[in-house]
């Protein structure tokens, strides 16, 4: 791929200059330029590379690792109509302490709520070292005017949250309004402050891998610090093809820029077993420095009970049942 | 210490359980509905990945053969050929279920004899293996369907002699389509991995194929040349190097018995600057070490445009780090042991002919085993087209990587060789594909894939890499009387 | 009906024209030349008479033949097949408006009457019009879509083996070097055939047919002369993909399949030829190869 280097990139990423990317994020047919100039992904290619990574047999220590990893890596995630309070603070928790049973269960990366509620999971989390993750502009379906979606982002912010999952304007991107998307990133990270922004590219609506490889792409030159699959509420959500495929994407671009930017998978990931073959596929496509909480999550809400069952199973080395982790 | 104290993610051991393979102390060949003790040589198979001895073969000798091919043609006039394809067809049917159920015995079997990885011989080898024999069966009573005219009649006694690389599978390949047509046959596994033939053979008596119908010996070259000389054989059926294919085709020239060949091969795999990087790599990946490199479809030639040779390398070379060398019945084994000590020689001569030619030699960093044939992935940059890196098959995880600028120069280098296996292209554009593909002089082309393989569709080459197909309702012509 | 073409009347009576005598040269790359050798042997009719002084073609001839047939390859394989069909046809057509001459020429090569040897010239003509339909039919007949058990579009079809070496049948002048050389062209291949050493006259005049028929030069190379001497040199050439030894008697095929077998070429040696029979497809079947194509499904 080859980028035309140029004046100067009126958005102003950070960070993208250096490599040679700045022009990327000029306007639309700067931007189009550089993401149709990514090379393509073959969609059963794809699919096969990850139906192969998910035949890795991870047994014995190998999976113990895994599952505390994968533990430190979920985004405990609540994200209903019929959220409270007391849902958010038993979820919190939870989060801080798995397994009442175990103190050696690592607590989990962060919880992520409805900004309305950050102040809540704030308090009861305080100290804890888990984080305190919000949805934004106009989540799920971000479609509000911009202005909307920063109030949002910023009360967010001033409620205490320190990672805020925006969404990015699907329709715009699949219109090839790619300026439009790229400064409303731009604009939501200015707003975030010091939180670190995760940006959802919504696969499930985005479709083809090549959308999904370009909308990385441009998720990433705007200055998001993840990429992030899905809101959970669009089916298909995360799926191995499309991690494969956004793993690449940070993969590439840390090669170029030397900045290693996050990848979190969200929607419909409930099994240990799904959640090793990730990590799999974390280790081997992306690397095993990206195999860090700081560089990869999962949002979900049921799979760390299944976690904690399976860290059961290895432990005493009798299945375990429903009954012996918390129902939150 | 817990299993909670690992600080990296390093795969545990996840090796499939040796005693699946039901493995004997010793195998006899299997003649005339028998299993017996052959008059050859008594020799050990041995475990390719660790040297050891397996089981003890009694191999069979120039009188077996004889035998054999007696019983075939007893069997083709007694029962066989007169059998209404209906029926032909269940034994086949019967025989692909039994494959099924015993899938994981064969595919340890064949990890332990030959030291490919289990989840190729699991996903690969044993399932196909078993979907030949389903797809053919089909075909039993519709061979009049064929396109070969109304009532396409069977040739006679097929013999057929296989090689070591996918030993159940091309065992298959050979048996299937010659017992749905209504041939017999006298089958030859290699001699360094006839485990999972003979236990076909098994498969083959308990699902009480008549007797004789198939006959499967295992030997050495001598036998092979017994089978071919053997005047009651009407067809000869065989896959292996050019150049033993070479002196078959001599020794049966002009006397009437019927050939296929499917030999050799030097693929190019072509990949063009607007390709799918990332799938190309795995292409490039699957098409030369899948199975160590011992196909002979595989791309051992990459052909890559010269504006993307530095991040197509490079990110080939990243990918390389990841693959797994080791103990083929470990789950996450990607490379195996290579399959004899000869075959080991052979590779590390010709990688170091590739060395002194001076093209530069990079493998990744993986320790190999102490005991057993082992060879690295090994990739060669900055040859030339005029080396014998690029010219000679290695039959190894050997890639030799070449450049091109324009697509005909491509497939002039692509075609600037004997041989005309299969070819693999990678590019996004449809026209570039179909144009790259109508001139590629190879017999299968794959286009942004590599290394596919299917009952329902022919494989087999062009010039010096054979003729005659196998597989899809071409690969019934190999086993019918041509029409006047 | 005109003077007999192909022999030679021994004087010229006081009234009569002297016939202007025809030189039977070689056939190579669209050209007539004589044996770069220089030489030439004589043709008789069955009964002894000299009918002509055919060019005895040499082994350099024969490799200049194989030159050309290699040259022709790629424009020829990768005409349209319609395009094929058409030329094949007007061969039809150009033999028809020459019926008087072959059977002449028949007459006195082989022998025998003329209305056998006009049933000849009909078959030959017909045997083109047969081949040439089935040049844009056959692909579609033996090729097909695969129904792979994946996500991908899978296709075979045949294509041209390449240069094939033929050897004309020695007895049917005509219809015999027709059966044999038309099916070869008709999937694509370029073609050097030998024809009947001691009954060449008929095919030499064919060439000259096919020269006026829009088959492009060098497509089929025509060598008159010794089939002992030349087929060795045809069967171990190494730019020659496939071997027709149908005008070889059986006996003496035995060391020339083995030379081919230096190259796996494909080699034909059928027991017998109907000449009289529907062709069918085996010899279109005989010297092509199946290309399978695989391609994903996807978006």
């Amino acid at each position: 791929m080859s980028i035309a280097l140029s004046q100067t990139s009126a958005s102003g990423a950070v960070g993208t200059a250096a490599a040679g990317l700045a022009d990327a994020g000029r306007d639309d047919a700067s931007l189009r330029r550089f993401l149709h100039g990514l090379p393509g992904v073959d969609q059963v290619g794809a699919e096969a590379r990850a139906a192969a990574l998910a035949t890795r047999s991870i047994k014995t220590t190998a999976k113990a690792w895994a599952i505390d990893t994968a533990i430190r890596m979920v985004d405990l995630t609540t994200l209903e109509g019929s959220d409270t309070a007391g849902k958010v603070r038993s979820l919190c928790g939870k989060a801080a302490r798995p397994d009442p049973w175990d103190a050696s269960v690592p607590a989990v990366a962060a919880v992520c709520v409805y900004p309305d509620l950050v102040a809540t999971a704030v308090q009861v989390l305080r100290g804890t070292g888990v984080q305190v993750a919000s949805v934004a502009t106009a989540f799920p379906s971000g479609r509000a005017a911009l202005a909307t979606k920063l109030v949002d982002v910023a009360e967010a912010v001033a409620a205490g949250a320190s990672e805020i999952d925006m969404v990015i304007d699907r329709g715009a991107f699949l219109s090839g309004q790619y300026a439009k998307v790229f400064d409303e990133i731009v604009a939501v990270k200015q707003a975030c402050g010091s939180a670190h922004l995760k940006v959802i590219l919504e696969t499930g609506e985005l479709v083809t891998l090549d959308s999904v490889r370009r909308a990385s792409w441009l998720a990433l030159l705007a200055g998001g610090d993840f990429i992030k699959t899905s809101t959970g509420k669009v089916s298909p959500a995360a799926t191995p093809p499309v991690a494969l495929v956004m793993l690449q994407a940070v993969r590439d671009f840390a090669a170029r820029t030397g900045e290693v930017r996050g990848v979190k998978l969200a929607g419909g990931i409930r099994t240990t077993k799904e959640a090793v073959r990730y990590l799999v596929m974390v280790n081997e496509v992306a690397g095993q420095r990206w195999l860090d909480p700081a560089t990869f999550r999962f949002g979900a809400s049921s799979l760390l009970n299944d976690l904690l069952q399976q860290r059961h199973k290895l432990t005493t080395g009798a299945y375990d049942g429903p009954d012996y982790v918390s129902i939150d | 210490m817990s299993a909670f104290d690992n600080t990296a993610f390093d795969y545990a051991p996840a090796p499939e359980s040796r005693a699946i393979a039901r493995l004997k102390p010793s195998y006899q060949i299997f003649v005339d509905g028998e299993f017996r003790d052959g008059r050859g040589e008594a020799v050990k198979t041995i475990n390719p990945a660790t040297e050891e001895p397996l089981a003890e073969v009694a191999e069979a000798n120039a009188a077996d053969v004889t035998d054999a091919v007696a019983a075939a043609r007893r069997a083709y006039e007694g029962s066989w050929s007169r059998l209404p394809g209906s029926e032909r067809s269940k034994y086949l049917f019967r025989i692909a279920r039994a494959i099924q159920e015993r899938g994981r015995e064969l595919a340890v079997l064949e990890s332990l004899d030959n030291g490919k990885p289990i989840k190729e011989s699991r996903d690969v080898d044993i399932p196909n293996a078993a979907a030949h024999f389903f797809y053919y069966a089909g075909w039993a009573d519709k061979l009049g369907y064929a396109g070969f005219g109304p009532n396409p009649r069977p040739i006679g006694v097929a013999g057929q002699i296989i090689p070591w690389n996918f030993p159940l599978l091309m065992a298959a390949w050979k048996i299937a389509p010659a017992l749905a047509t209504g041939n017999t046959v006298v089958l030859k596994p290699a001699e360094t991995t006839p485990l999972t033939a003979l236990t076909l053979a098994e498969i083959i008596a308990e699902c009480d194929l008549p007797p004789g119908v198939v006959n499967v010996l295992a030997g050495g070259p001598e036998v092979g040349q017994a089978l071919v000389e053997e005047p009651g054989v009407d067809k000869l059926a065989f896959t292996g190097s050019t150049a033993v294919g070479k002196q078959l085709q001599r020794s049966v020239a002009a006397s009437g018995k019927r050939l296929s060949l499917e030999l050799g091969g030097k693929a190019a795999n072509i990949v063009f600057d607007d390709a799918a990087i990332d799938q190309a790599v795995e292409g490039i990946v699957t098409g030369i070490f899948f199975n160590q490199g011992h196909v002979c479809c595989a791309g051992s030639r990459l052909l890559v445009q010269e504006s993307v040779h530095d991040e197509v390398v490079s990110a080939l070379q990243d990918r390389l780090q990841t693959l797994r060398l080791g103990d083929p019945l470990d789950k996450n084994t990607d490379i195996g042991a290579i399959n004899s000590a000869v075959q080991l020689a052979r590779v590390r001569e010709l990688a170091d002919v590739g060395e002194a030619e001076g093209a530069t030699r990079w493998s990744p960093a993986c320790t190999l085993p102490d005991r057993g044939f082992w060879f690295p992935p090994t990739v060669f940059t900055g040859a030339s087209q005029a080396s014998r890196i690029a010219q000679e098959e290695i039959f190894g995880p050997v890639l030799t990587v070449l450049t091109f600028r324009t697509p005909q120069e491509a497939v002039d280098k692509a075609n600037n060789t004997p041989y005309g296996l299969s070819a693999g292209v990678w590019t996004e554009k449809g026209s570039r594909i179909l144009w790259m593909a109508n001139r590629l002089r190879a017999g299968v082309v794959w286009a942004n894939t590599f290394n596919r393989f299917d009952p329902v569709s022919p494989f087999g080459g062009y010039g010096e890499s054979g003729f005659g197909r196998e597989g899809g309702r071409h690969g019934l012509a190999a086993y019918l009387e041509s029409e006047a | 009906m005109p003077s007999k073409p192909a022999g030679r009347t021994r004087t010229a009576q006081p009234a009569e024209r002297v016939a202007v005598r025809k030189t039977y040269k070689l056939y190579i790359g669209g050209a007539f030349p004589r044996s770069e050798s220089g030489r030439s042997y004589p043709v008789t009719d069955p009964a002894g008479t000299l009918l002509a002084h055919a060019a005895q073609a040499s082994r350099k001839d024969l490799r200049d033949a194989v030159t050309a047939a290699r040259k022709a390859f790629a424009g020829w394989s990768r005409a349209t097949a319609y395009n094929r069909g058409q030329v094949l046809y007007r061969i039809a057509e150009m033999m028809e408006g020459r019926r008087e001459q072959f059977i002449a020429e028949i007459v006195a090569a082989e022998g025998g009457g003329a209305d056998a040897a006009a049933a000849q010239v009909d078959a030959a003509v017909d045997r083109w019009v047969w081949y040439a339909g089935w040049s844009d039919k056959y692909a579609q007949v033996v090729g097909g879509a695969n129904p792979v058990a994946g996500p991908y579009f899978n296709f075979s079809l045949p294509e041209p083996s390449g240069v094939v070496g033929i050897v004309a049948p020695q007895e049917s002048s005509l219809l015999g070097f027709v059966s044999v050389v038309a099916p070869a062209l008709t999937t694509g291949n370029t073609v050097v055939v030998v024809a009947s050493s001691q009954r060449p006259l008929p095919a030499v005049s064919l060439t000259e047919a096919l020269a006026t028929s829009d088959l492009p030069g060098g497509v089929l190379n025509l060598l008159t002369g010794s089939v002992d001497e030349l087929a060795p040199w045809l069967a171990s050439h190494r730019d020659v993909n496939c071997l027709d030894l149908t005008g070889v008697p059986a006996a003496d095929r035995v060391p020339l399949a083995q030379a081919a077998a230096d190259t796996v070429k494909r080699v034909l040696a059928p027991a017998t030829l109907d000449l009289a029979a529907e062709p069918g497809t085996s010899r279109l079947a005989a010297f092509v190869e199946t290309k399978t194509v695989w391609h994903p499904l996807g978006v």
